[in-house]
C-alpha cells in the first residue's frame, strides 16, 4: 500500500515535471540556439551555448532594429493601458453607483458587445482610419482603448462587491464633488482590480498583431510583433537560423520581465474572471 | 459601522426637511452621465461605428476602395455561402480549434484532478501553475518564429532530436516537413494553440475547484464515494458555468484565428489549403493589394459572426437541457 503509493505519487510529480518542461523547453532551446551559429544549428542539437552571439546579434540588427520595435510598441501600449485602465474604472463607477436613464441599456450593450468578435467590425474600422486619415498613426491603436467593454464589466462586478455606497454618501455629506470622491475613495478601493486588468490590458496590447499590421504601413512605425513579422518575408536573415532564435529572444525578453514580477497578479486575474464570468 | 450609520441616517433626514429628498438624488445620479460619457463617445466612434459600417459595406459592391460603391443586396451573402473556399477556410478554422480544444480541455481537466486529489496532496501549485501559464503570454508573432524554426524540415531541431531517437534503437528517420504537409500542418499548429492555452484553462478551472465547498468531498467520501465518483458527481457539476465560459470564449477566440496559422505558413506550401482560416480568408479580401474586396470581405465577417452565434447559442442550450 505505502510502496504502491509512493510510486504512483512519483510518477504523478514525474509527469508534471515532464510538462513543465515541455513548455520551457522551448524557450530553452531558443536560448542556447541564440548563441550558435547556422552552421552549428544545422548540424547538431545541444543545451550547451556557443560563442556566436555577437554575429547573430549584428545579423539581427542589420536586418532591424529590434529596439526601436520595443520603443514603438511601449508608446502604443503604455497610453493605451492607462487610458484603458482610469476610464474603465471611471465607466464602472458610473454604472454602478448611479442611477440615471440608459444606464441598464448601456449596461446590455456592453455586454452585447463582449460577445461580439473583434474581426467582425476590421474592415469598417479601417474604413473608419482611412477617412479620418488615421492611417500610420498611433491614435487608432491608443484611443479605443477608453472603450473596453471587457474591463468595465469586471470592474462595474468589482465595485458593487468591493465597494460601499454609504462610504461615498458620507462624502457627498461632507461636501466632496463626485469627481473628488471618485478619485480619493473609489479609485483607491477598486486599484486591486484595476491593477490585474490593467497588466492583462498591457500584455494584450504589447502582443496585439493584426490591428497594428493593418494600420501601420511604415517600417519605422512598426510595433514589435509587426517587426518580427517581417522575418517570413526575409530570406537572407532565414539562411541564418541563430539570427532568428536570437530575435524571438530578444523580443520574448520584456514579457518573461513582466512575467517575473507579476505572475502573482496574473495568474489571480485569470482566476477572478473565471469565477466571475 | 453602525453608529456611522445612523449618523448619516440622521443628516440625510435633517435634509429631506428642507429639500424633497428624490430631486436630491436625482441631482447626483445626473453625475452619472458624465462618469460614462468618455466610454460612450469613444465606444460610439471606435466600435459601434465600424459594427454598422461593415454591415453596411456587405451589402454593396465595394472593391478597393468605398468611393464607387453600388449597393447590391445579399448577392455577397449568397457568394459566401456558396464559396467552397469560405467553407474549406471555415472547416480549417473548426478542425484546428476542436483538436486543440480537446486537447487543451483534456490535459486542463487531468491537471485540476491531479492537484485537487484529497489522497495524494501534490504540492507546489503556484510554481506548476504559473509554469504551464507562462507560454500563453508571449506574443504569437514570437511563437510563429520559434516554431517555424524548430520545426524546420532539414535543419529543425525537433527533427533532430526525433533522429536521435531513432538511431538510438537503430533506425532510419526519414524526416517529416511539418508545417509543409497538408496532414500535419493543421496537427502542429493545434497542439502549439494547446501549448499556449492549456495553463489557461487549467487556472480557470482550478479557481473553480478551489470554490467548491470541501463539505462536499468530505461527506461523499464518508459515504464510500470513490475518486472518479467524485470527479463525476461533484466537480463536474458544479464547474459547468466555467467549463462552458472557457469552452465559449475558446470558440469566440479559435473561430478568429489568424496570427499562427499566417505566419506559419507560405502561400506556396502544398499545406496553405489546409490551414487557411476564416479570418484569413478575409484577410486575403479585406486588405491583401490585388484581392481586395471590401463588400465580400465585410460579409465573410459577418456569416462569421452569424456562425459563431448560432454555435454559441447552441452550446447554451445543450448545456441548461442537461439541467
Amino acid at each position: 500500500m505505502t510502496i504502491g503509493y509512493k510510486i504512483k505519487k512519483a510518477i504523478i510529480y514525474i509527469c508534471m515535471i515532464v510538462l513543465a518542461l515541455a513548455c520551457l523547453l522551448p524557450f530553452l532551446l531558443m536560448m542556447v540556439n541564440a548563441t550558435r551559429s547556422g552552421s552549428e544549428i544545422v548540424t547538431s542539437f545541444t543545451l550547451i551555448p556557443s560563442t556566436h552571439l555577437k554575429e547573430n546579434w549584428e545579423t539581427v540588427f542589420s536586418f532591424f532594429n529590434l529596439f526601436k520595435g520595443m520603443w514603438n510598441s511601449l508608446v502604443v501600449a503604455v497610453p493605451a493601458t492607462l487610458l484603458g485602465a482610469y476610464f474603465s474604472a471611471l465607466t464602472a463607477y458610473g454604472l454602478a453607483m448611479y442611477k440615471f436613464k440608459g444606464n441598464k441599456l448601456l449596461f446590455m450593450v456592453i455586454l452585447i458587445f463582449m460577445m461580439i468578435p473583434g474581426q467582425l467590425s476590421l474592415i469598417g474600422f479601417y474604413n473608419l482610419c482611412t477617412k479620418l486619415k488615421l492611417v500610420n498613426s498611433y491614435i487608432p491603436l491608443i484611443v479605443p482603448a477608453i472603450a473596453a467593454p471587457g474591463t468595465v464589466f469586471f470592474l462595474r462586478q468589482y465595485v458593487l462587491s468591493a465597494l460601499p455606497p454609504s462610504l461615498i454618501e458620507a462624502a457627498r455629506i461632507d461636501g466632496a464633488k463626485e469627481l473628488y470622491s471618485f478619485h480619493r475613495i473609489a479609485l483607491p478601493i477598486m486599484s486591486p482590480g484595476i491593477a490585474t486588468m490593467a497588466i492583462m490590458g498591457f500584455i494584450g496590447n504589447w502582443n496585439n498583431y493584426l490591428l497594428p499590421m493593418i494600420i501601420l504601413n511604415k517600417n519605422e512605425k512598426f510595433t514589435l510583433p509587426v517587426m518580427m513579422a517581417t522575418l517570413k518575408a526575409s530570406t537572407d536573415i532565414n539562411s541564418n537560423q541563430g539570427a532568428i532564435y536570437l530575435a524571438v529572444a530578444i523580443s520574448v525578453i520584456p514579457i518573461l520581465i513582466v512575467f517575473c514580477f507579476c505572475s502573482k497578479y496574473i495568474i489571480s486575474s485569470i482566476s477572478a474572471g473565471s469565477v466571475k464570468g | 459601522m453602525g453608529h456611522s450609520g445612523h449618523y448619516i441616517g440622521g443628516i440625510d433626514m435633517a435634509k429631506a426637511v428642507s429639500k424633497p429628498k428624490k430631486s436630491n438624488l436625482t441631482k447626483y445620479n445626473r453625475a452619472g452621465y458624465f462618469f460614462c460619457a468618455p466610454f460612450v463617445i469613444v465606444f460610439l466612434i471606435f466600435s459601434v461605428y465600424p459594427v454598422f459600417r461593415t454591415l453596411y459595406l456587405s451589402f454593396t459592391d465595394a472593391k478597393v476602395t468605398t468611393l464607387n460603391m453600388h449597393f447590391n443586396g445579399v448577392a455577397n451573402y449568397v457568394r459566401v455561402f456558396t464559396d467552397k473556399y469560405f467553407w474549406k477556410a471555415l472547416l480549417n478554422t473548426v478542425r484546428i480549434w476542436g483538436l486543440n480544444i480537446v486537447l487543451q480541455l483534456g490535459l486542463a481537466f487531468l491537471l485540476t484532478i491531479v492537484f485537487s486529489d484529497l489522497k495524494y496532496k501534490i504540492k507546489g501549485l503556484p510554481v506548476f501553475r504559473a509554469v504551464y501559464y507562462l507560454p500563453n503570454l508571449i506574443a504569437a508573432t514570437s511563437i510563429a518564429f520559434l516554431f517555424r524554426t524548430l520545426l524546420d524540415w532539414r535543419y529543425g531541431t525537433f527533427n533532430q532530436i526525433i533522429a536521435g531517437l531513432y538511431k538510438l534503437f537503430g533506425m532510419q528517420y526519414n524526416p517529416i516537413d511539418w508545417l509543409n504537409t497538408a496532414s500535419t500542418a493543421g496537427v502542429a499548429i493545434s497542439v502549439i494553440q494547446t501549448w499556449m492555452w492549456f495553463g489557461n484553462s487549467f487556472i480557470m478551472l482550478m479557481a473553480g475547484v478551489q470554490g467548491i465547498s470541501k463539505d462536499y468531498y468530505e461527506a461523499a467520501a464518508i459515504d464510500g464515494a470513490g475518486r472518479w465518483t467524485l470527479f463525476g458527481k461533484i466537480t463536474l457539476p458544479l464547474l459547468k458555468p466555467i467549463l462552458l465560459y472557457v469552452a465559449i470564449t475558446s470558440l469566440i477566440g479559435g473561430l478568429q484565428m489568424f496570427d499562427l496559422p499566417y505566419l506559419m505558413s507560405e502561400k506556396t506550401s502544398a499545406a496553405y489549403s489546409s490551414v487557411q482560416t476564416v479570418v484569413m480568408y478575409l484577410y486575403k479580401f479585406g486588405f491583401e493589394t490585388g484581392t481586395t474586396q471590401l463588400g465580400y470581405a465585410s460579409a465573410i465577417a459577418y456569416a462569421l459572426f452569424l456562425i459563431i452565434l448560432v454555435v454559441s447559442i447552441v452550446q447554451l442550450k445543450l448545456v441548461n437541457k442537461e439541467d
